[in-house]
């Protein structure tokens, strides 16, 4: 068994959480597999982090980690943002494992309000860090209310919310936090990811976990699940579309962040992902502002530190 | 480690994890896995000599999400015999005699275990509130196939769990329609096992 075990700071337990409480978070991941979508209370430990920056996910991942598998971390998209890097250095010292920022390499994904360009596949797994696992909790502040409501299955309350964007605006105008309906029983919120990701979550090959520290659920999709964002007939789901492409990898598929410039109006849009964009690139893709000295100073590393403040 | 393994012999009692961080991680990933994709057998590398009738793969599982927090149940098989002491010295769990009391079910002898509906199925409102049944069977290959369907499965897999009891899928086809509540099933066979979760549907 301890044939290649890797290094790691023994002042802590291996993955830093003790054992009865991965214990106890693995027994709520098992059902939360059993019951895809339903959100399982867990006793949620404090981590050494601020709730909100992730402590929900990092238990999950904490948990399911072992010597051999290979961590990447994603803060909207990129590898290389303050929330991102501080989770991955953590597990580094925590666990030793390899760390990674090529999706296709990684056995373990944490990502923050973002699903990765490059499909999964069977055996990876999708940890989310969740600000608020409740659907519901804005139309409905009691949780003994909400229980209910899953409980059995009465959801419309969400509709009357989609509907009255649709009267309000002449369509759904949410865009990010998109109530999904997973295995066709219980309303599920995917995470702040833009609706642009929904698609994804649907008959994914890998296992999407899902853990909110400050609230104290662990929910989970096992993979081909369906998993089905609400519309009406008349006003069916779509995802967002750019007139743009990226800015630097000349992408038209990917999710993009826009980038302001200047005070003058300049702006540029470029792919979330960072690795997927970095990838393009080095196969010789480029976009409109690839070769020019205003995107090499803000490449997407340097464009993104600012939304930390608003993480939920 | 093989002294304190020695001490343990000698007060009658088989050794559980050698290394119980790395071996519980693994064995955990096998069952995330098993329950994750449901009917795809998972392989375990522990290597456990559990009292008998316990197999390795049920020693495993039990070592692995065992604890003082989850009341179990063992079958007449499993209750006889070294295994009980085995499992509060390795695991401190509660042994509790009711079939509706307990989180975890252990069962060595598929072909005499309670009715599913005995067990635990959660609650409306708290789903997870069910319990998980361990069932020993001779193979994981050998019986009749059943195709199952549902979350984890991409179309439909042809399962063939041997020895199980007359009458098993019927149960488990109204255990399914209690979905979302309902009990969950890990099969074991020596060092594999394999996941039933009850959103899957069998056919048989």
């Amino acid at each position: 068994m301890s044939a290649a075990r890797p290094a790691w700071d023994e002042a802590y337990n291996f993955a830093y959480l003790d054992e009865q409480t991965k214990r106890m978070i693995r027994r709520a991941l098992l059902k939360a597999l059993a019951v895809p979508g339903y959100q399982v209370p867990f006793g949620g430990r404090e981590m050494p982090l601020a709730y909100g920056w992730g402590t929900g996910g990092m238990q999950v991942t904490a948990s399911v980690i072992g010597p051999s598998d290979t961590l990447k971390v994603i803060d909207q998209g990129a590898d290389d943002t303050t929330n991102a890097v501080s989770i991955r250095r953590f597990f580094q010292r925590v666990t030793g494992v390899n760390t990674t920022e090529a999706t296709e390499q990684a056995d373990i994904i944490q990502t923050r309000h973002r699903i990765p360009e490059v499909p999964l596949r069977e055996g990876q797994i999708l940890v989310y860090q969740v600000p608020q696992p409740e659907p519901l909790r804005k139309l409905e502040p009691r949780e003994t209310e909400t229980r209910k409501m899953h409980g059995f299955g009465e959801y419309g309350l969400m509709h009357v919310r989609l509907y009255e964007d649709i009267a309000r605006f002449g369509h759904i105008a949410t865009t990010y936090s998109y109530p999904v309906m997973v295995n066709g029983r219980y309303l599920m919120s995917p995470t702040p990811i833009p609706k642009f990701d929904n698609p994804k979550m649907r008959n994914n090959p890998a296992i999407q976990l899902f853990g909110a520290g400050r609230e104290k659920r662990i929910y989970a999709i096992p993979p081909y699940t369906r998993v089905e964002s609400l519309d009406f007939e008349d006003h069916p789901f779509e995802v967002q579309r750019w007139p743009h492409a990226c800015a630097l990898c000349g992408s038209r598929e990917s999710y993009l962040d826009e980038v302001v410039l200047d005070d003058s109006g300049g702006r540029m849009f470029v792919c979330s992902d960072t690795h997927y964009c970095a990838t393009r690139r080095a196969a010789g893709h480029s976009g409109a502002m690839a070769e020019g000295s205003v995107a090499r100073a803000l490449a997407p590393s340097a464009g993104k530190q600012e939304d930390s403040h608003e993480r939920a | 480690m093989s002294e304190h393994a020695t001490t343990m012999e000698a007060a009658g009692l088989k050794p559980g994890f050698a290394d119980p961080v790395f071996e519980a991680q693994t064995t955990f990933r096998t069952l995330l896995n098993a329950l994750a994709y449901a009917g795809r057998p998972g392989m375990l590398s522990t290597r456990l000599d559990p009292p008998h009738p316990l197999g390795p793969a049920s020693a495993a599982v039990a070592l692995t999400l065992f604890d003082f927090e989850t009341p179990v149940w063992l079958d007449a098989a499993a209750a006889a015999g070294g295994v009980p002491d085995y499992l509060r010295f390795h695991t401190g769990a509660p042994l509790v005699a009711e079939e509706g009391r307990a989180r975890f079910a252990l069962i060595a002898d598929a072909m005499q275990m309670p009715p599913l509906d005995r067990f635990a199925i959660g609650e409306d409102r708290y789903p997870d509130r069910s319990a998980t049944l361990i069932v020993q069977v001779p193979s994981l290959a050998a019986g009749p196939a059943v195709t199952w369907r549902g979350p984890g499965i991409d179309g439909a897999r042809a399962v063939s769990i041997a020895g199980l009891p007359e009458g098993f899928w019927t149960q488990w086809a109204d255990n399914h329609a209690l979905y979302p509540l309902g009990v969950d099933i890990i099969f074991t066979a020596g060092q594999a096992l394999i996941g039933l979760p009850r959103g899957i549907e069998a056919e048989g």
